[in-house]
């Protein structure tokens, strides 16, 4: 005999919505909608977060606690949107990002433009909290949506001339106020090793706090490199190229002397600028202490064996 | 009242005002929740800019004077001059407390090694000097020519505060060329006039 055994996260049937009442909420909610009841109570804040469903867990970030949201969506190098950190917020609002295509070429077996959705939806999103090490000695906790890179990549299966992946931003000074002026040249790119692309802690972003990527932190899709200063990590990304050479990258062109290639978060090696030694920690108060800097940035378990040999003072 | 006494009770307690504004706003944001995700960096960017702003202030002074004809202004200049002191050691001692949080080696290490702090820690040392000596009483104790001669380096105060701003910028350097255009004004204003006079003698 079938005994079924009820668990504790079993739903009632009493607690499933009939689908008459179901159909009558959805009709109140439509014709609400469509009436401006909902918009009128729904602040723009609540309206322009969009929740994203189906977003995995991850052991990725076990222990560190995400800096407040409301701190990673207002304090933003987003030279685009214009170069003080609370310039992007109010700069980005109108920003299109949907819809939105990547072009990915080079050294792929599968080239092509690719609409944002059928990059991502074949991909299950997950959820990974990162530490977020900004070149400026600053840091944050980010609890970042989206699909490693690799998998990505796979898809487009690369080439055994593939030793490189090189990213760029969105060029659109009429949508990106900040291009208007030359202080980078643009667009803005960047670029990986194959190995350091492939790394399993490399992220395609497409959202933070489980909602849709807000304009100003790099919607609808960026780089997320943790062990990484933070100006690696390209936003609102419309090319993947995988390359043989390897490619250019904005500050490294800017200032050769103060910007590599790699840039690892390395507390030994100095910036021209700053010390790399410590961090301060946003979110705490004034009179908070700065923290110590980790070498690559606390994630040397997974992607120190990238750089054996490699002298991190010369490849900096 | 006479003139005198206008200048004494109206303007001089008016510019005093007037040059705490800053502080104000400063001392307003920290007690409301105004400084943002990185208050330590706000107030170091909010004290700097108004340290350099008010020594070009205090460094304009001089050819309105002569330009405007309104001589009355020099009597403006020690006090417009304090406070672009005031501000620079406020967002010195930000640095040294909230940022350092006194770790002298630290402090020691970025002296050295990195160029803009090494010229600010300069611009510091000058304006203390010329603070020091600012009363009334220190030009007769050190003699007018001395005097004058010490407090030139209100204009390599000026050129330092300006690097030191440029320097520490990443990439947008649109407002410290903004402030090193309205420097080379003032300075070259000066050369210029040492120029003509010594073509007179």
């Amino acid at each position: 005999m079938l005994i079924k055994q009820k668990k504790s996260s079993d739903i009632a049937s009493s607690e499933i919505t009939s689908k008459s009442v179901f159909m009558n909420r959805r009709h109140f909610i439509q014709a609400a909608a469509a009436s401006g009841l909902i918009g009128s109570i729904m602040t723009p804040d609540m309206a322009d977060a969009s929740a994203l469903s189906g977003v995995g867990k991850t052991p990725y970030g076990k222990g560190l606690t995400p800096t407040d949201q409301k701190l990673v969506t207002s304090y933003n190098n987003f030279y685009e949107f214009g170069t003080s950190k609370d310039d992007p917020v109010d700069a980005a609002r109108e920003f299109k990002a949907k819809p939105w295509k990547v072009t990915i070429d080079g050294e792929v077996g599968k080239p092509g433009d690719y609409n944002f959705e059928d990059l991502v939806s074949p991909h299950k999103l997950q959820e990974r909290i990162y530490r977020l090490r900004c070149v400026e000695a600053w840091s944050m906790v980010v609890p970042w949506v989206g699909i490693p890179l690799a998998d990505m990549l796979a898809r487009v299966e690369p080439t055994s001339k593939a030793k490189y992946v090189a990213f760029e931003t969105l060029h659109d000074p009429e949508q990106m106020p900040g291009q208007h002026r030359r202080v980078l040249k643009w667009p803005y790119v960047e670029g990986l090793r194959m190995d350091e692309a492939m790394n399993p802690l490399t992220l395609m972003a497409v959202g933070l706090y489980g909602e849709e990527l807000p304009n100003q932190n790099g919607a609808p899709i960026r780089l997320v490199v943790p062990w990484k200063y933070g100006f690696k990590s390209i936003k609102s990304i419309v090319r993947i190229s995988l390359t043989e050479k390897m490619p250019p990258t904005s500050w490294n062109r800017s200032a050769a002397r103060e910007y590599g290639f790699y840039a690892n978060v390395n507390p030994e090696v100095s910036h021209p600028r700053w010390s790399q030694a410590k961090e301060r920690i946003i979110g705490e108060g004034y009179f908070s202490a700065k923290k110590e800097t980790l070498m690559f940035n606390g994630y040397s378990e997974e992607v120190a064996g990238l750089y054996t040999g490699m002298d991190l003072s010369k490849y900096y | 009242m006479n003139k005198e006494t206008v200048i004494r009770r109206v303007f001089k307690p008016g510019v005093f005002l007037l040059c705490l504004i800053p502080l104000a706003v400063i001392v307003e944001r920290a007690l409301f929740g105004g400084l943002g995700a990185n208050p330590v960096e706000a107030v170091n960017r909010f004290l700097g800019d108004w340290a350099l702003r008010i020594l070009l202030v205090t460094l304009t002074i001089t050819p309105l004077v002569h330009l405007g004809g309104w001589p009355v202004l020099v009597r403006f200049r020690r006090m417009v001059g304090l406070f672009a002191f005031f501000y620079a050691v406020l967002h010195v001692s930000n640095y040294v407390i909230a940022d350092q949080f006194f770790n002298w080696g630290d402090i020691w290490a970025d002296i050295v090694k990195r160029n803009y702090i090494t010229v600010g820690m300069g611009v510091i040392i000058i304006l203390t000097a010329l603070a020091v000596t600012s009363p009334k009483a220190m030009i007769k104790k050190m003699g007018a020519t001395r005097w004058r001669k010490l407090h030139r380096l209100a204009y390599i105060a000026g050129i330092g505060g300006v690097f030191h701003y440029w320097m520490m910028i990443k990439a947008d350097l649109l407002l410290p060329q903004i402030h090193a255009a309205i420097l080379a004004v003032l300075l070259g204003y000066r050369l210029y006039r040492s120029k003509i006079k010594t073509r007179s003698l």
